[in-house]
């Protein structure tokens, strides 16, 4: 075996090592296929449970706003039409209309959706002369029958409606009369008890408004700080100690925050719970070191020949930082920034401990009212007990992702449209 | 630059101000995750039927609620909190501590809880002692005498021969719920106490007694399956071997899926549990914090919308939404307590 030449010892090993490349690659192309295997199977999954969350089933109704009944006429006022009683005005007609035997009326009263009075009610506020008039109005049904129409039709069981039921449902389907509309109140409304209710406004809104205080405090903190430890502080242990400690902050769990925001800012400060002020004060210091380490790394990533030209010109440490290198850096820093605040749009362990968890039917309108934000909405309607909350809660998840890839999206495309090579 | 630093300064000083001396104008409830889905119907009603905002629900478990009900009087905290069980005297010693004397007690309604498995799988029956023998992490000594050893039962059948040969296979919920609080007490405990010498125990030693009916096994016969009864009942369909404990409503919502085990001959029903027959069932309540009722608005109102007929009456919207319903009788003391705003000390 000694007596081979060089050249006959590498062919030999040549295909060993051909072969072992391509098993290398083969355990590259089998591990991208499988990430995106799973994420298909999610995507999938999340799509087919969620895209009838978007409709809402009705039911085509005309109804006679009988002012005697109501007792009001076509000049009534807000506060009278309010205390109306639309809801007894929606279970007549239904029992005109259907006759139901005295014991099935219940039954019947309980296919119809708790928002078809308010639906009434706001038609007349918005226009009174509508009184004593016959409207056409597509009723909401409840969320029983919102499942069986678009899941169950069919099938000769269902689990929660009986028999009675079936038969009126199966009619009016027949007729025509109960279709899908696309279903508006799941963006325009806050939570809601009833499924066929609950929409995610007040959650976005309080996303929006959290995310928000988040923004406005760890971006000129983040970067005042990233800047200043950067190109001002001086190398020692001390600045030493604080890079090591802001790296090991990037990597502490949310909860931890959550803890901290409720031991300082609540019990502390007495700032109120569940508020986007003190959701957006926890959520800062989570983005915090994210946002710090990737402005660092785009300060560090201007050339020193930058610096030394301007400084050659005559400009002041403070001219080079914020006339040359800020501008250069940031839009690196605004990458870091969006998938900082990216993070904090998907986060729910912190807001778990400072009560964002938390019912809340009105949408929000500053940054001192209760809210919630979207991934814990998502969480409490999994935690919900009828099946249409289950469709919502993916429904939501849709909503969500698409906020996230476009977030990611901003940074990508910001990156590609401002970044320099050099 | 510097006049814009100042302003948002001012900003930030001025919402921290207005923030720590505002009263609330909007009630605060905390408390139990099962009280919960109840909570927010009445205050999603409350809100749209008068002019008072409506009130902020968070689901903190029983004991988390009392924790923050109890950490004093004022607008930072709670008025009203949400519980599975009644308060206990540590946590009513807790609140004297912190200021809050005057606690009202309401009773909402009563909920069961059910041991369920796969619709399409052979219906269980079980006794209490069943449940102990099967769930205990330790039992009474199988050839009779009076010791106690670690559980040796892998299938139903070595716990009662009348029982299927299936191996024990229970998901429930952990530690920290309501729901297992109430689940160890009512069911655990009460085929612990039917052997007579660990009944003497609760007199000698309380602790031991305890430690002895309210411990499960932990060598995977029960499994926490956390607190979100949707994953057990889908657990379960695709095991039709396994149990779970959940509370009634879920069995109720989910009825083509999962079916009721009967407990003691009793099956769980609507009729059963609110006339005490189902032995697994347990009373909900609600604390209320008197100092708030004229200091927050609406609290009163509130009070008057969940007391209603249309609200906790037999065929009101709590019933539907799988509330058990107390009988007429028990229910006019509650309004009458609750009319006279009637508190704990009092009682």
């Amino acid at each position: 075996m000694t007596n081979l030449t060089t050249r006959e010892k590498v062919e030999r090993s040549m295909k060993r090592r051909r072969a072992s490349e391509s098993r290398f690659r083969a355990y590259g192309v089998a591990s991208v296929v499988f990430g995106l295997l799973c994420l298909v199977i999610l995507f999938t999954d999340i799509l087919r449970n969620g895209v009838s969350a978007f409709e809402q089933t009705v039911m085509d109704v005309s109804i006679e706003l009988d002012g005697d009944y109501l007792g009001i006429d076509s000049q009534a006022d807000d506060s009278a039409i309010k205390l109306a009683n639309f809801d007894g005005l929606v279970k007549r007609h239904f029992d005109r209309e259907v006759q139901p035997e005295r014991r099935d009326r219940r039954q019947l009263f309980s296919l119809i959706s708790a928002g078809a009075s308010w639906q009434l009610q706001k038609m007349v506020l918005e226009d009174p002369s509508l009184v004593g008039q016959t409207v056409n109005v597509a009723l909401l049904m409840d969320d029983d029958v919102d499942q069986w129409f678009k899941h169950y039709r069919g099938h000769s069981a269902h689990p929660v409606l009986n028999e009675t039921q079936l038969g009126w449902l199966n009619q009016w389907a027949d007729e025509g009369r109960l279709h899908t509309n696309f279903n508006t109140l799941f963006f325009t409304n806050g939570d809601s008890s009833e499924p066929e209710l609950a929409g995610i406004r007040g959650a976005i809104t309080g996303t929006f408004l959290t995310l928000m205080v988040t923004f406005l405090l760890s971006f000129p903190i983040g970067i005042a700080a990233a800047i200043y430890l950067e190109e001002f502080a001086p190398r020692n242990k001390i600045t030493e100690f604080v890079e090591i400690n802001i790296n090991n902050l990037a990597a502490v769990p949310s909860i931890t925050f959550g803890l901290l925001g409720l031991a300082i800012f609540i019990n502390l400060f007495g700032v109120a719970r569940s508020t986007p002020l003190v959701g957006g004060l926890v959520l800062t210091l989570m983005t915090l070191p994210t946002i710090i380490i990737s402005s660092r790394a785009a300060i560090k990533a201007v050339p020193p020949s930058i610096r030394e030209a301007a400084y050659g010109l005559g400009a002041s440490k403070m001219q080079v930082v914020f006339h040359h290198v800020l501008p250069l850096a940031l839009p690196g820093m605004l990458t870091g920034t969006i998938i900082g605040m990216a993070q904090a749009l998907g986060e729910t362990a912190p807001l778990l401990m400072i009560g964002m968890i938390a019912f809340v039917v009105d949408v929000p309108g500053f940054i001192t009212d209760p809210s919630t934000v979207l991934p814990v909405q998502i969480y409490l309607w999994s935690n919900g007990s009828e099946a249409a909350f289950t469709e919502r809660t993916s429904g939501a998840i849709i909503v969500l992702l698409c906020f996230l890839i476009t977030m990611n999206a901003a940074a990508v495309w910001l990156r590609r449209k401002l970044e320099r090579r050099w | 630059m510097k006049k814009a630093l100042l302003t948002g300064a001012a900003v930030v000083a001025s919402v921290f101000g207005s923030q720590a001396h505002a009263e609330r104008d909007y009630i605060s409830i905390v408390g139990s995750s099962t009280v919960y889905p109840f909570s927010i119907v009445v205050a999603e009603r409350f809100g749209k039927s008068t002019s008072f905002p409506t009130p902020k629900v968070e689901s903190t478990g029983s004991g988390g609620g009392l924790k923050l009900f109890c950490s004093g009087v004022g607008g930072s905290t709670p008025d009203i909190t949400n519980a599975s069980r009644a308060i206990k005297q540590s946590e009513i010693e807790l609140c004297a501590k912190n200021g809050v004397d005057d606690i009202i007690e309401v009773k909402a309604g009563y909920d069961g809880i059910v041991l369920a498995n796969a619709a399409e799988a052979e219906r269980v029956e079980l006794t209490t002692k069943d449940i102990f023998l099967a769930l205990a992490k330790n039992i009474p000594n199988p050839d009779g005498s009076d010791t106690l050893v670690e559980n040796p039962y892998k299938t139903w059948k070595d716990v009662n021969p009348a029982l299927p040969a299936r191996e024990i296979e229970v998901l429930g919920p952990p530690p920290t719920s309501g729901t297992r609080d109430a689940f160890v007490e009512l069911a655990m405990e009460g085929g612990c106490k039917q052997f007579p010498f660990i009944k003497a125990m609760k007199k000698a030693d309380k602790n031991k007694y305890k430690a002895v009916c309210h411990g499960m096994r932990e060598d995977g016969a029960y499994i926490e399956a956390g607190e979100n009864d949707n994953l057990i009942v889908q657990k379960l369909v695709t095991n039709p071997a396994a149990l779970g404990i959940f509370g009634f409503s879920f069995l109720e919502q989910n009825a083509d899926k999962v079916q009721g085990s009967l407990i003691n001959g009793k099956e769980p029903t609507f009729e059963n549990i609110s006339s005490g027959e189902y032995p697994v069932s347990r009373s909900l309540y609600f604390y209320v914090k008197k100092a708030h009722i004229d200091v927050i608005p609406g609290i009163e109102e509130y009070l008057a919308e969940f007391m209603s007929e249309r609200a906790m009456g037999e065929y009101g919207y709590l019933a539907e939404k799988g509330m058990i319903p107390m009988k007429p009788a028990e229910m006019a003391t509650v309004r009458a307590n609750v009319k006279a705003l009637k508190t704990l000390a009092a009682n």
